[in-house]
């Protein structure tokens, strides 16, 4: 018990706030991520559909703040296909 | 048209029963009509604070399934003229509860009440979504302790993406209510307090609750807190938060912090 005695000036209440800020930042992205990656594939297809794209050339990202999110996109189309398009 | 709002929190227990009867009394007391919508189907409760249980004789599922008109289901509370009820069915069959049927029992009940008040399940199943499907607004009901608020914090996500008002591009108003606050604890350091809660969750406050025996003696004898003892603490704490829902711009005194250490040693060297 003595030693329990040591921390007992230790308050429980500021690690409960720490501890929720670090998982809740983390969920928070978890749900955001799923929707992302539905979001990426599906602009994948559908540019597919019409030029050919790299996989790994289209970034989706999503930046939220107090009022609004963004949503990113950011698809590198190789130069012959532009050049078709055009 | 009336406005329509879901009392929501994720976790159980935390006071989402007892906020919507202390909230539907104190808005019908301002003369107001207001009905109080039991969701929880299986598990209802509602007439049980109301202190109504006796008088069920039709519910929400009736009416949905076409087996009772809505006025036969609705109960007038005894005390308060303007208050209603519409109980849940304590059938096991959650899915009697159609999406379908609720939109139209909804759209009834805006139609005659200035308030319609949906008392939610817990969780965040099916239940859950239906209650808070046609909401105008969202009261949050959260504990200051770290699962009631990462629960709440889940169920601000689905209010945002699960609602009828999200789907449609619009903000869903969402109002944090603090239950069974204790201001010495959270001065001690031994709970979360106010600011922790806000700052974490950041969704405007509607009210502090304190803890108090007066909420378990209201429901012990089947009345809501604001209709027993409206001079208490939580039934005042409900009055006000009442008032800012009907959009008085009131500001919410946080308990205890009047009464602070050096506010107490400050009070005695003035005396």
């Amino acid at each position: 018990m003595s030693l329990f005695n040591l921390f007992r000036k230790q308050r429980s209440a500021p690690m409960a706030r720490e501890r929720l800020q670090v998982l809740l930042a983390h969920e928070r992205a978890s749900v955001e991520s799923d929707l992302v990656s539905i979001l990426r594939e599906e602009i994948l297809a559908v540019i597919a559909k019409h030029v050919e794209v790299d996989a790994d050339k289209v970034k989706v990202k999503m930046d939220r703040d107090e009022h609004v999110s963004i949503l990113e996109i950011d698809v590198e189309i190789p130069l012959k296909a532009s050049q078709l398009a055009a | 048209m009336g406005k329509v709002i879901v009392v929501t929190s994720g976790k159980g227990g935390v006071g989402k029963t007892t906020s919507t009867a202390a909230l539907g009394a104190a808005l019908a007391s301002r003369g107001e009509k207001v009905v109080v919508v039991d969701f929880d189907v299986g598990l209802r409760n509602l007439d049980l604070v109301m202190g109504a249980e006796r008088r069920v004789v039709y519910d929400l599922v009736n009416v949905i399934q076409g087996d009772a008109k809505l006025p036969q289901a609705l109960i007038r509370d005894k005390r308060l003229d303007t208050l209603f009820l519409l109980p849940a069915s304590q059938t096991r069959d959650k899915d009697n509860l159609t999406a379908e049927g609720v939109e139209l029992v909804i759209a009834e009940l805006k139609r005659y009440f200035d308030w319609v008040i949906c008392d939610s399940p817990a969780g965040i199943e099916r239940g859950a979504t239906l209650a808070m499907r046609h909401a105008d607004m969202a009261v949050v009901v959260t504990n200051p302790e770290v699962s009631s608020v990462r629960d709440s914090d889940r169920i601000i996500g689905l209010l945002d993406s699960k609602t009828l008002k999200a789907e449609r591009g619009e903000r869903m108003e969402k109002h944090l209510l603090l239950t069974r606050y204790d201001a010495a604890r959270a001065q001690r350091g031994d709970m979360l307090k106010v600011d922790d809660v806000l700052e974490i969750l950041s969704i405007p406050l509607l009210g502090i609750i304190p803890e108090s025996m007066d909420v378990l003696k209201a429901s012990n004898i089947g009345a809501p807190v604001t209709l027993t003892d409206a001079k208490s603490a939580p039934a005042q704490a409900y009055f006000e938060a009442a008032r800012r829902l009907a959009g008085e711009d009131l500001p919410v005194a946080i308990p205890g912090e009047k009464r602070g250490l050096f506010g107490k040693i400050f009070s005695r060297r003035a005396a």
